[in-house]
């Protein structure tokens, strides 16, 4: 193969123009304009991000109003769950990895695809419109009555953004999981699918399953709000602990649905840079689906000290610690994969190694807040906000920034800095570990979450956090550079420039619009490196290529 | 507290040691797996560092011990996990007999406090030490939190419900009271002080002269200006049961079900009458939702809880 990627016609290429791009089919332009959307929104949650680190920067609430503070955090939150993560890697990664990796020209419903884009703009313009109409101050969690009977601020609109967002994610899920059953290429069985596959399957599952719970949870809110029937207040005959149960029915699962594909990137990036089979294949694939079912049944962990029944809470906490059974399979088997492998030095194992060590911490930091009666002391404090932001930042935007490394040369047909990601790797790590393990100390000590301000004694530790997130903010802003960069100047990438396996390295970079030349017919299963010579038959990466 | 970072809140509670072991047990479990992978990750990656463009790994495909073992010591050390805090809970919900009850009521953003003896306090909450304490929580507006991180424990008060929380305070001093429930514009300033003393220091402090009527007393002068009296009379024509020696007993139920009059029976009774009514009575009696606050329930229930008579038969008829 002669590398002539640059000279052929990609899916970038044809068909031009704008009007081209937002009325396209091709689930890799949908990708790449979910790419473009979900940044816009990681921006935006990054800069109310902000203003609450530089409020906490001191004790007294000095910066924001109180107010203001309480719509940053929820913005923030708002943003960064509803428009950013949860939408992440399925929208972008799995929109555009699906298809190929299942040997396959698009996904199942290629319309049905840009609809779901289109109703994520359309939740995300309302999430916007809010933002200039003043905010909203319930905390992403919209916990009743505040949200229904005393918040002043535009709850109705964030819940309806949230909710028309949601479609856009159920179709989602509901695309991959038609194309994964019904579109694999010729012989690529279940168990020749690359694991992201699975994982993204596992996802979809969780998605079509729980989302229209968050979506007839919010129904029931805004027509508390707006028409005063009485379901959750009260005074009115309601139950203000059946919205946290209908709330957490939904948003627990979404935890899943923010981790699972990051734990899928992670299976693929493991067996990449290793060039080695994964170990244990059908163990992580299994545990995928462990994952997603288990996740449905643990919801009230969230409520062990809201009234909830006793007996009800002990079922929820042993249902909890199983999930850290198939959640420790999944990363033993990562650190085995790399066992005799070939490790490359490459920016994407930077991406994984942090990856590992912040998931590890995240997922063991749950334990203490499933063991109930810890959970007494924990509850609503600093350690879960740091638990969950190990999962979701840790966890899930490392997993994501590392997918992004790894894939980009075949989404862009660039290849980018490679100093720069690696940089862009170790202060992501460093300045993300500065800014949240001080804040599970600050939980133990009591500090509750959504505070303005704070006692004085907690202050060492919030400038500590403080300080950290400036430097996680540089190693967020690092990739924006040399991303942007590559796409002007960066130098060609070859069809398989980590010398990796699979079907997405077969085609060229960028894919051409129908994704192979070909139709592919599979005789091998996933990650099939055989040792030496009949291994990586393309060209190498600029800086160490090779002959064949 | 003067060290700049300290690790632990003050330990001040019966329960705070046994909460600092749980949470020391898992966090040397959790920093074990932590050391384990990372060791092995790093050290893969170095030991097995690319040093050929061409190479690839070996050809390993997995093993079965190696996943019996990464289930199944996990899967133990949850359960221990589990066992373990499922103890800690269950202790922490029964509150001791002879605990001095306490209400507090949470509101917009300021935490009432109301003692048996009548003596009320805002944001400040004095006890004495080694006696256990029952905090009955409510609350006027939406869910708020009582935390008191010296003491380990915490639970949300929810409007429209009642529920309990129990410590017995082992170290005089002053600790933090926080509200731990997002409440609105100012949740971060709905916070107090709990001040726990000596026996001695606290009988001065209740002897304070602060209180002049007991929890008790002003809920029977409720009990009067509601006309609860009216129907709920002792007599065997009256419109309603009688309620003495009502506390702690089995009501047997128009609907056939029977259930014990604890304090959220009570409590749902004279809010919304209708829902439960007593086997021999009609359902007459107005619902006093929305009339009667937080506070006012509580003395009402205190009054109700002190109402003892002469041995009667079983309740209901």
């Amino acid at each position: 193969m002669t590398p002539h990627a640059v000279e052929r016609k990609s899916y970038l290429d044809e068909p031009h123009g704008l009007a081209a791009w937002l009325l396209t089919k091709d689930h890799k332009r949908i990708a790449m304009l979910y790419l473009i959307s979900i940044t816009v929104f990681f921006a935006i949650g990054g800069m109310f991000a902000t203003g609450i680190r530089l409020e906490l920067l001191t004790p007294k609430g000095d910066f924001l109003s109180p107010d203001t503070y309480n719509k940053f955090f929820t913005m923030h939150g708002i943003v960064m769950i509803f428009f950013f993560l949860i939408p992440s890697i399925p929208a972008t990664l799995g929109n555009f990895l699906i298809p190929i990796m299942c040997g396959t020209k698009d996904l199942a419903f290629p319309r049905i695809n840009l609809l779901s884009w289109y109703l994520y703009v359309i939740g995300g313009l309302m999430a916007i419109a809010v933002l200039a109409m003043g905010g909203v101050d319930t905390g992403w969690t919209f916990y009743t009555p505040y949200s229904s009977q005393a918040s002043m601020t535009n709850v109705t609109l964030a819940a309806m953004g949230a909710f028309v967002a949601g479609f856009s994610s159920i179709l989602t899920g509901f695309n991959f999981i038609v194309t994964v059953h019904r579109m694999r290429a010729p012989g690529l069985t279940w168990f020749r699918l690359p694991l992201f596959v699975w994982a993204m399957y596992a996802t979809s599952i969780v998605m079509i399953l729980g989302t229209p719970v968050i979506a007839i949870t919010l129904t029931l809110l805004m027509a508390e709000r707006t028409l005063g029937l009485g379901i959750f207040d009260p005074k009115t005959g309601g139950d203000p602990v059946l919205f946290q149960h209908l709330f957490w029915f939904y948003s627990h699962p979404a935890v899943y649905i923010m981790i699972l594909p990051g734990m899928g990137v992670m299976s693929e990036l493991v067996a990449g840079v290793s060039r080695k089979q994964v170990f244990g294949y059908s163990f992580v694939a299994f545990s995928s689906l462990a994952i997603a079912i288990i996740g449905f049944l643990v919801w009230g962990h969230h409520l062990f000290v809201s009234s909830q029944s006793v007996y009800a809470g002990l079922v929820f906490s042993i249902i909890t610690m199983l999930v850290a059974v198939p959640s420790a399979v999944k990363t033993f088997n990562w650190a085995a994969t790399m066992y005799k492998g070939s490790v490359t030095w490459e920016s994407p194992t930077f991406w994984v190694v942090g990856f590992m060590g912040l998931f590890t911490i995240g997922g063991l930091t749950g334990l203490f807040l499933a063991a109930m009666g810890l959970d007494i002391a924990l509850h609503d404090t600093y350690f879960v906000v740091a638990h969950f932001h190990y999962i979701m930042v840790g966890g899930a935007i490392m997993a994501f920034m590392g997918g992004l490394h790894f894939w980009w040369p075949k989404m862009t047909g660039r290849l980018y800095s490679e100093p720069g990601a690696k940089a862009s790797a170790i202060l992501v790590f460093l300045g993300f570990n500065l800014t949240f393990f001080p804040q599970f100390i600050l939980g133990y000590l009591g500090m509750p979450r959504r505070y303005h301000s704070y006692p004085d004694e907690f202050q060492a530790l919030n400038v500590l956090s403080s300080a950290g997130a400036s430097i996680l903010a540089v190693g967020y802003l690092l990739p924006a550079i040399y991303f942007t960069y590559s796409l002007v100047k960066g130098q060609a990438a070859p069809a398989n420039p980590w010398g990796a396996k699979g079907l997405e390295w077969t085609t060229a970079s960028p894919p051409p619009t129908f994704n192979f030349d070909e139709d592919v017919v599979v005789t091998e299963p996933a990650y099939d490196y055989k040792p030496p010579r009949e291994v990586p038959q393309h060209t190498g990466r600029a800086g160490h290529a090779f002959s064949e | 507290m003067s060290t700049p970072f300290p690790l632990f809140p003050p330990n001040a509670s019966s329960i705070a040691t046994e909460m600092d072991l749980l949470y020391l047990f898992i966090a040397a479990t959790s920093a074990f797996f932590v050391v384990v992978v990372a060791a092995l990750v790093v050290y893969f990656t170095v030991k097995y560092r690319r040093r050929h463009p061409t190479e690839v790994g070996a050809d390993i495909h997995g093993s079965l011990v190696l996943e019996l073992t990464w289930t199944v010591i996990p899967f133990i050390l949850s359960m221990v996990m589990f066992i373990w805090g499922a103890d800690l809970f269950f202790r922490l919900s029964s509150p001791p007999a002879d605990a001095m009850e306490v209400f507090v009521v949470g509101k917009q953003w300021m935490w009432k406090v109301q003692h048996p003896d009548g003596i009320r306090e805002i944001n400040e909450l004095h006890v004495p030490i080694g006696r256990p304490v029952k905090i009955t929580l409510g609350s006027e507006d939406v869910v708020h939190s009582f935390g008191i991180p010296a003491f380990r424990v915490k639970m949300d008060a929810v409007p429209g419900k009642w529920t309990t929380m129990w410590f017995t305070a082992t170290k005089a001093g002053t600790y933090h009271i926080f509200c731990n429930q997002f409440c609105g514009t100012k949740h971060a300033g709905m916070v107090g002080q709990v001040i726990v003393m000596t026996q001695q220091d606290y009988e001065v402090w209740l002897g304070g002269g602060r209180s002049t009527v007991s929890t008790v007393q002003s809920g029977e002068r409720l009990f009067t200006e509601l006309s609860c009296h009216t129907c709920h009379r002792a007599e065997s024509d009256a419109r309603g049961p009688s309620l003495k020696n009502l506390y702690g007993s089995t009501v047997q139920l128009r609907d056939g079900r029977k259930v014990v009059a604890d304090e959220s029976y009570l409590r749902e009774s004279i809010m919304n009458s209708q829902a439960k009514v007593v086997e021999g009575y009609q359902p007459i009696m107005p619902a006093f939702q929305g009339m009667v606050s937080e506070e006012n329930l509580m003395q009402l229930v205190a009054y109700l809880k002190a109402l003892k008579a002469a041995p009667q038969a079983a309740r209901g008829k």
